[in-house]
């Protein structure tokens, strides 16, 4: 299997404050990987390292044989490839629904405006809310809006996604429709990093989990493994508080 | 107090010196705007040198009345360029529109930086996220966003711009408070005519006030349905 994602001694300090002590991990094509651990752990960090919204202070991150810790990488290119999915959804109020999907295929001209609101309509038919085409984001419910972030990070067709806490601004009511979604999106081999507190997710879907504390990779296995029977002290202590 | 009188002889005059109010204004709010954006990225950007001149044409035009300003530009800075070229002149008009422009763009520099600052960081990170460069993702999704939330501080600008124009009759331009000036020299008529150009003022000022109104409208985020509804 190709490696999609690939870390080597990834470091990360904001001024004083050292979150990333060295991350070492290899994601290979369609694998799913959770990753969990306590507030400050440092895996909403990691994920944002990973497509550059955060800058590695150390280490190494190749993305598909692209090392983007290298300054002469187009970071914008390898982007397109990395779709992102924000705890707070990030969708662009100013926007329509169909807009809001259509609108970075069109920007960077990947496809006409006819095209992309083609695709956008696919995708929110595979999100199940097509219907809401024209709405804006205002006029949506959490678990909808979140849906609609799904589908824009997908219409630059990627092929990794990443998920920084995706259900942990939504109502209760609400977290089951955005986890089917990316169940679905599983299913079809989609390379998945989600950093998560749905331990039940994590146990269904993922084919690894990653346990983070302190700023460093504690324990990782299958979700059987870590989450049924962790290892470390620290991870056994996580999951206690949480399960 | 002869209103009769004045309305015949005075209104054309005023009128006339309406135009040359609205058109400086005009002139002025869009140059303003210009350069207060211009202003603005260059305060945000990451070049030092940028920032510093955008900081300095700040500092010196919120430091100084606008007074001083219109005398810098109408007497001493063609005075200097005149050593070089005896020739040179400026008129009352360009000098006028070009304090004005300066002035207004200084303000609006920091409206519209209170602006893009209000928009959320995240926006810029999901734009950034799909693959757009910096300047697509200002472009598209967070100048639409801060133009939005700056409408009613810019209106307000807008209103003072408009009201400043009266102080460029100090360099002799031929606005409505300078030929009003000018009428009431001769005739005495200080009543009739003052009350005339504030009329004429809060005219301008309001028909400026209901475009606003509307831009505003058509710049929410809803859906024609829900508009319709409400």
């Amino acid at each position: 299997m190709k490696v999609k994602v690939k870390t080597e001694g990834l470091e990360k300090s904001f001024g004083d404050n050292h979150v990333l002590k060295g991350i070492d991990i290899e994601i290979t094509e369609g694998e799913v990987v959770c990753v969990i651990g306590p507030s400050g752990s440092g895996k909403s960090t990691f994920l944002r390292c990973l497509n550059k919204l955060e800058e590695a202070s150390a280490g190494k991150i190749i993305i598909d044989d692209y090392d983007i810790t290298d300054k002469k990488t187009d970071i914008n290119k390898v982007r397109e490839n990395i779709g992102m999915v924000f705890q707070h959804f990030n969708l662009f109020p100013h926007k329509t629904v169909r807009e809001n999907v259509m609108l970075a295929p069109v920007t960077l001209k990947k496809a006409t405006k006819a095209e992309a609101a083609k695709r956008a309509d696919e995708l929110l038919q595979r999100v199940g809310i097509l219907d809401k085409g024209d709405a804006y984001p205002d006029e949506l419910s959490g678990g909808q809006k979140q849906r609609v972030a799904i589908a824009r990070s997908l219409a630059m067709n990627p092929d990794i996604m990443l998920f920084d806490e995706p259900t942990s601004a939504l109502d209760p009511e609400m977290v089951g429709e955005v986890l089917d979604t990316m169940k679905e999106l599983a299913s079809q081999g989609m390379t998945m990093i989600v950093v998560t507190h749905e331990m039940g997710f994590a146990r269904e879907v993922s084919d690894r989990v990653v346990f983070m504390d302190g700023g460093y990779i504690v324990e990782e296995g299958t979700p059987d493994a870590v989450i049924n029977h962790p290892q470390e002290a620290r991870t056994q202590d996580f999951l206690s508080k949480v399960l | 107090m002869d209103f009769g009188r004045v309305f015949k002889e005075a209104l054309p005059i005023l009128i006339n010196g309406l135009g040359v109010t609205v058109g400086i204004a005009l002139i002025s709010i869009f140059a303003g705007m210009v350069l207060g954006l211009i202003s603005c990225l260059f305060g945000m950007s990451k070049i030092k040198v940028l920032k510093g001149i955008s900081a300095v044409y700040i500092w010196i035009i919120r430091g100084t009345p606008m007074i001083v300003q219109a005398f810098l530009v109408f007497f001493a800075i063609p005075q200097l360029i005149q050593l070089v070229n005896p020739t040179f002149r400026l008129e009352a008009f360009t000098a006028g529109c070009i304090t004005l422009s300066l002035n207004a763009g200084a303000y609006m520099s920091e409206i519209f930086r209170a602006g893009i600052q209000a928009i959320d960081k995240g926006q810029m990170e999901a734009a950034r996220s799909l693959g757009l460069s910096k300047g697509q993702a200002m472009w598209k999704i967070i100048l639409p966003q801060a133009f939005k939330i700056s409408i009613p501080p810019m209106v307000n600008q807008f209103i003072i711009t408009v009201k400043d124009t009266s102080i460029l009759s100090v360099i002799g331009l031929a606005e409505i408070v300078n030929k009003a000036k000018q009428y009431v020299g001769k005739t005495y008529q200080f009543f009739a005519t003052y009350i005339l150009v504030a009329a004429f003022y809060l005219i301008v000022i309001s028909i400026l006030m209901v475009i606003s109104k509307f831009v505003e409208k058509k710049f929410s985020y809803e859906s024609e349905s829900k508009n319709r509804r409400a």
